[in-house]
């Protein structure tokens, strides 16, 4: 055995021409292809988020050196009533979005693996907004929020003799209104994921419980959405990071007035990028960098550890 | 031809020799990109080459929204322009971080650049030194839909307050639900109006908005509340316009669902392919008492802190001639905004012009904000408007608001 083994080896070692093993030669090739993203990665992704952490303890303005001014934009922050209104938007994007888009998109995927007539039509109409650049799609929907005779909803409302909706110009109806748009834009993702999840549980589960007389609502809730728990977990994750960073939506229905009315629907990532480059002021946005950072750190371990398998 | 090719032999010797060359510089000029201030600055280049046959430019242009941060990454990198152009509202952070120098007082006399430009050239004026000279100048002026005002039957555009309101009133229509077919006046806060309110209105109901040198804030009280409550009548009381109607103001003027927007010499451009209807042109309504005011800006020409010896020697020659009255008028014909020197602006034939004469007009009595936050500062007024509007506010309590919020922009500012 040991012989038949290294027999071959050295042969192709000879070849090769060098001392190197072909494992370790292998080994360098693997690592000098790696070494590229690894690097790059390095350089535009790591290097800037810890310089960040640096950022924020200093009051740059990109026109001055940076100074050292301890945790005074970190006081600042949290003594800004502004700050926390946003911190609340972000939130409301956060808990009340991730919840109502992962049930819509269950149930439409749970009773969409059903339909067998036009199935690929229906999934594709469903899919289409994920595939639309969201700045275009905003903008569409701006016009359809327009007051009657402008826009569409208020004047179908009005035509059924409905009271008009501010949507963009109230300070209630403006978060949700954006909201909406942010669910249906992500919806077709989720739906495609959810699918993939139900397809990948056995048949035979679904078989054997039949013939033991378990109802439908039983199954749902004993096989169905226990198998489908990875596929949960990996969607509640990636939709709470979506929402958290909700930017797009946000900016491009309320440029005239970003985040308005009277910041009423300003998310996080907006007001990081007003402060950075429209004020100029470096050091604090890196503060505000930080949180976000952090908020996004904590709701991903936490939503991993809630939802990690006991078995 | 013959000139031409004696400039084509200097500047191929400059190349050989390089920078040790005497009397042979290149500098840079750094503006963002707009197709015809582009294209009048390579005309205005061209000319000045020909003239100075030992100094070449480099026009060099970015992206609006990438062009401050490249001049600041620049400068560090001692990379930075000889001549750029810079929105008078950013001097006070140019200066503070050393990216422009003052101008030579030797080239530019500061008792002829009073004598010659427009008073709101003062803005770029920091401790006794001017910072920048503008080619052109940009104010405010009441846009009129001529097709609506004929159906109505309304002459022509209000010259007063009062007459804007009423006429306003009559060239108002709304369906049969209530709902804004036409807006008489649009109430866009987040455009121009808020220049409107802040140097126009405010003044004209017996205020000032800022103190002599735009430190602290002054229409916090009668006049501030006064104004705003003008403004937000037009919306709540006489029901002439809304805010957000058809999304911007000037969409709204575009479509022809408005009757009457304000908005600046850079909007000319945009409407001048509006094909359904005329549109003129009217200097801001007056108060009762006949007084006008307006609102200018301006993008200045400066010097590049980097720029020493011959190279500042040949920025200052190139900067006097941006300034001159050739280029202005250069700068007027191919981009459209209006000249900074007074007697190339104020000459019988513009004035005469339908467009032009109301913009120019006004230029004399402008005024010109020294916002050290734009955008903030705009955002503070957006909010004292929507807090009436939207949240039934006091205007009185609005303003009070808005004047600590804004003074404390401009306390961390300086």
């Amino acid at each position: 055995m040991t012989i038949q083994e290294a027999g071959p080896a050295r042969p192709e070692a000879r070849a090769g021409g060098a001392r190197l093993s072909m494992r370790t030669r292998r080994a360098l090739w693997v690592w000098g292809f790696l070494a590229l993203p690894i690097l790059f990665y390095s350089v535009i992704r790591f290097y800037p988020t810890l310089d960040a952490f640096r950022l924020s303890f200093t009051d740059w303005d990109l026109m001055s050196t940076p100074e050292f001014i301890g945790v005074e934009n970190y006081a600042r922050m949290f003594g800004d009533p502004h700050f926390w209104q946003v911190f609340r938007n972000t939130f409301a994007y956060l808990i009340i979005g991730t919840p109502i888009s992962l049930v819509l998109a269950f149930t439409i995927a749970f009773f969409l693996d059903r339909v067998r007539f036009a199935h690929t039509f229906i999934r594709a109409l469903y899919f289409l907004p994920f595939i639309t650049t969201a700045s275009a799609m905003a903008w569409v929907w701006r016009w359809f929020y327009q007051p009657a005779p402008t826009g569409a909803i208020n004047s179908f409302l009005g035509q059924i003799g409905l009271a008009q909706i501010d949507f963009l110009k109230s300070t209630t109806w403006a978060l949700p209104s954006i909201m909406v748009t942010a669910i249906w834009a992500g919806l077709g993702f989720q739906i495609i994921i959810f699918m993939a999840g139900l397809r990948a549980i056995p048949q035979t589960y679904y078989e054997a419980a039949r013939i033991d007389g378990v109802g439908e609502w039983g199954i749902l809730r004993k096989i169905t959405l226990p198998l489908l728990k990875p596929t949960t977990v990996f969607l509640v994750v990636f939709a709470s990071i979506g929402f958290l960073r909700i930017f797009d939506q946000v900016y491009n229905m309320t440029t005239n007035d970003p985040g308005g009315p009277l910041g009423s629907t300003k998310p996080l990532v907006l007001l990081i990028y007003q402060t950075a480059f429209s004020s100029y002021d470096m050091g604090y946005a890196a503060a505000q960098t930080v949180v976000l950072f952090t908020i996004l750190l904590i709701v991903s371990l936490l939503q991993l550890w809630i939802m990690r398998d006991r078995a | 031809m013959r000139k031409r090719n004696l400039m084509a032999g200097v500047s191929a010797a400059a190349c050989i020799l390089g920078a040790q060359a005497a009397g042979a510089v290149e500098i840079e000029y750094w503006q963002y990109i707009y197709d015809t201030r582009v294209t009048a600055m390579d005309q205005l280049i061209e000319k000045f080459e020909a003239e100075n046959p030992d100094i070449t430019v480099k026009q060099v242009t970015f992206p609006y929204a990438d062009y401050q941060t490249r001049i600041v990454a620049a400068n560090m990198a001692k990379k930075g322009p000889d001549v750029l152009q810079l929105f008078y509202g950013w001097t006070d952070k140019f200066v503070a971080g050393g990216l422009i120098q003052p101008l030579p007082q030797e080239a530019f006399p500061h008792d002829e650049i009073e004598e010659d430009f427009f008073p709101i050239v003062e803005a770029m004026k920091r401790d006794g030194e001017y910072y920048g000279l503008p080619t052109a100048v940009r104010s405010l002026a009441l846009f009129w839909n001529k097709k609506l005002f004929e159906e109505a039957g309304i002459d022509g555009p209000p010259e007063t307050l009062d007459e804007l309101v009423e006429t306003a009133k009559a060239l108002t229509q709304t369906d049969n639900g209530g709902n804004f077919t036409t807006v008489g006046m649009t109430v866009d806060m987040a455009g121009q109006d808020h220049h409107w309110w802040r140097e126009v209105l405010i003044r004209q109901f017996g205020g000032q908005p800022y103190n002599e040198d735009y430190s602290e804030i002054a229409y916090d009280g009668e006049a501030g509340t006064a104004a705003l409550d003008f403004y937000t009548s037009l919306q709540k009381e006489e029901k002439v316009g809304t805010a957000g109607f058809m999304d911007e103001g000037q969409a709204a003027f575009r479509a022809g669902r408005a009757a009457m927007t304000i908005d600046g010499t850079f909007r000319l451009g945009s409407f001048s392919s509006i094909e359904d209807f005329e549109w003129g042109v009217a200097e801001l309504p007056a108060n009762a008492d006949g007084m006008r005011s307006n609102y200018a800006s301006y993008f200045a020409n400066a010097i590049g802190s980097g720029a020493e010896g011959e190279e500042k020697e040949a920025a200052a020659a190139f900067l006097e001639y941006l300034a001159s009255p050739e280029a202005m008028k250069l700068w007027l014909e191919v981009v459209g905004e209006l000249p900074a020197r007074r007697d190339v602006a104020l000459t019988d034939e513009n004035l005469a012009d339908p467009i032009y004469g109301p913009f120019l007009k006004a230029l004399d009595y402008a005024h010109t904000t020294r916002f050290v936050d734009e955008a903030a500062q705009r955002q503070v007024t957006i909010d004292m408007t929507n807090r009436v509007l939207l949240q039934d506010q006091a205007p009185a309590d609005s303003v009070a608001e808005a004047a600590a919020a804004e003074q404390k922009i401009i306390d961390d500012a300086r």
